[in-house]
């Protein structure tokens, strides 16, 4: 196939402080596949996909610096607007974080009202849609009406999964969204994003290699903030290139 | 942070003590230091013992005024030492209006300050300010008074309340002479006095909102004051409401500054130039004069009075907070 990468980061730095988090990433990705960041625990992980949509710069004296183009857009470009970004990158974070006060409808529409849609059929539909591509629409149709918080964990995350695609994002980024599930609700949060890649091109940070392997494309392994690796997902897995690569998938590692 | 520890000083203990069978104390502190548990067993009770003392010294003194009026006390109006007459109506209303206009004024300029501090602001300048805003609580009361005196009053005679007049003065509450010291200017200095009670509550109340929450409203693109509204007034809301009732508690019982700015006239008057008075007040005002024994009583009676209602509203307000830590702990 011969498509035009949705990401491209081009020589990607982030610090906090004085700290060098993320040093000098480059990599592509394609739409609609599923890109897995792997790497041990302060590896820069987070940091590099909280790059991807801003969100770093949010953090108290951290900064960014670099390229991202997002098809043609560089979100590091001049004058971009990182709200206007974050529209069309979503984000899934290791916690569910729903809104607290609000009730299931209202947290999925409250990226359609921040964008300013506010006809009820027009959300209703919306909603409805993006809770039944987070597999979660069968249980929580008959008490849209009740508050969020009142979901299980693994309802909580698939209820921020709809958050995020209610906005139809062009891309999603996954932070460790499954760690703090059990196997069950880890199960169809893997299941969901394979169906997923039809929506929205996935980036996932994940600290279970077999979950890579089952779920991505390719994979991308950190190491101290450096790209070490970038291949497909069964060549990293089977064959990689790097001793280091080797090293972190046969549990070798310090 | 700062929260649980607010909670933990002021209410846990006494939370505890009450919902729990047994020896509350074993159930409280269990497999510490003997000789610690002790300690705390008498300070504890001690704190009790002397509220409740108190609450009984108040009532003791006021009894001969209880026994003369009765409920009448709260309900009459004329208060007049040389007949012996005592009627609390217009100085619980000085408090009530005092009060609530100071926190009509003051709630939301703090929660502005605190949402600034916490939320808008970098830290360089957060620091610093947030600074100004606690020592504001650390200038004593009757300092506020002298300022009152000599620089509010007069500005609010001559510019304000002439102004006030001529564009609001249809409504009761702008009529009248502008004498300067009066209900508005005690109102005024009590917005400024429990502004940094109200600040720097709600400013903890934010602060244990965790980052998360804002992240989730951040990514999905909402701007920083879309993001203050899902995620942080939201979360914050019964916080805010506990930071503001004990800001009421403080306007409340506030006493000097008042006295020197309020005028001391006992009389309910629909406009806010007139002068008034208040419970506390009228008890610094006439408290070392008063030589009847009925004068002294009723002034006990009215600090009885007082302290009920400033121990309610303050209990209610630690409460809220209380709460609030609790489910930031569970969470
Ligand atoms: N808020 C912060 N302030 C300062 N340093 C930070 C902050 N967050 C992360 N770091 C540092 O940046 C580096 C990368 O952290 P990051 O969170 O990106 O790692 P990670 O690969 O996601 O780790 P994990 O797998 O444990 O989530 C670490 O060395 C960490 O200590
Ligand atoms: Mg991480």
């Amino acid at each position: 196939m011969d498509m035009q990468p949705i990401v491209r980061v081009r020589k990607l730095n982030a610090w906090f402080g004085a700290a060098h988090a993320v040093k000098n990433v480059s990599l592509e990705v394609e739409p609609h596949s599923v890109t897995a960041i792997i790497g041990p625990s302060g590896c820069g992980k987070s940091t590099f996909i909280r790059c991807l949509n801003r969100l770093h710069e949010e953090v108290p004296d951290a900064r960014a610096h670099g390229e991202v183009f997002l098809g043609d857009t560089n979100i590091y470009g001049e004058g971009i607007d990182p709200v206007v970004i974050r529209r069309k990158i979503g984000m899934v974070f290791q916690k569910p974080n729903p809104f607290p006060a609000a009730s299931v409808f209202d947290n999925v529409a409250a990226g359609l009202k921040l964008a300013g849609i506010r006809k009820k059929a027009l959300l209703m539909e919306r909603v409805e849609r993006s809770l039944r591509h987070a597999a979660l629409w069968d249980e929580v149709k008959a008490k849209l009406g009740s508050p969020g918080m009142s979901l299980s964990g693994g309802q909580l995350q698939r209820l921020c999964i709809a958050r995020a695609l209610a906005v139809e994002p062009s891309v999603l980024l996954m932070d460790e969204p499954t760690s703090a599930l059990d196997p069950i609700a880890t199960k169809k949060i893997e299941e969901l994003i394979v169906n997923l890649r039809k929506e929205v091109t996935i980036i996932i940070v994940t600290h279970n290699m077999q979950q890579a392997a089952r779920i991505s494309d390719r994979t991308a392994f950190l190491l101290l903030g450096e790209l070490i690796e970038f291949g497909a997902t069964s060549e990293i897995f089977t064959v990689p290139k790097e001793k280091q690569t080797e090293a972190y998938i046969t549990g070798k590692f310090g | 942070m700062a929260l649980d520890m607010v909670a933990q000083r002021c209410i846990l203990p006494f939370r505890r003590l009450l919902k729990r069978k047994g020896d509350p104390f074993q159930m409280c502190w269990p497999r510490i230091d003997p000789l610690f548990s002790f300690t705390l067993k008498v300070i504890a009770l001690g704190v009790f013992a002397f509220l409740a003392l108190i609450a009984f010294f108040l009532f003791y003194s006021a009894w001969p005024a209880i026994l003369r009026f009765g409920w009448e006390f709260l309900r009459t109006s004329t208060w007049d030492p040389v007949k012996e007459i005592f009627g609390a109506l217009p100085v619980i209303y000085g408090t009530v209006i005092s009060s609530l206009f100071a926190v009509a004024i003051a709630a939301p300029l703090s929660v502005g300050i605190a949402l600034f501090l916490n939320e808008l602001s970098p830290r360089k300048i957060a620091t610093p300010i947030g600074f100004l805003v606690e020592m504001l609580a650390a200038i004593p009361s009757v300092v506020y008074g002298l300022w009152g005196i000599f620089v509010l009053a007069p500005w609010l005679g001559d510019v304000v309340q002439p102004f006030l007049g001529k564009w609001l003065g249809a409504l009761p509450l702008f009529q009248g002479p502008p004498y300067g010291v009066g209900m508005l200017a005690a109102i005024i200095i009590l917005a400024i006095m429990i502004t940094p009670t109200i600040s720097s509550i709600s400013k903890e109340v934010f602060q244990a909102i965790p980052r998360s929450d804002r992240e989730a409203a951040l990514a999905l693109g909402a701007t920083r004051w879309e993001m203050m509204k899902l995620s942080v007034l939201g979360r914050a809301r019964a916080g805010i409401f506990g930071a503001v009732i004990l800001g009421l508690g403080r306007a409340l019982g506030e006493t000097m500054a008042v006295t020197m700015v309020i005028g001391n006239r006992s009389e309910i008057s629909a406009s806010l130039f007139a002068p008034g008075q208040t419970m506390a007040s009228v008890i610094a005002n006439e408290y070392a004069e008063a030589t009847s024994d009925l004068h002294v009583a009723a002034l006990a009676e009215i600090g009885l009075v007082l302290f009920g209602v400033t121990f309610l509203i303050n209990a209610i307000a630690r409460l809220i907070i209380w709460k609030v830590a609790q489910v930031k702990v569970t969470r």
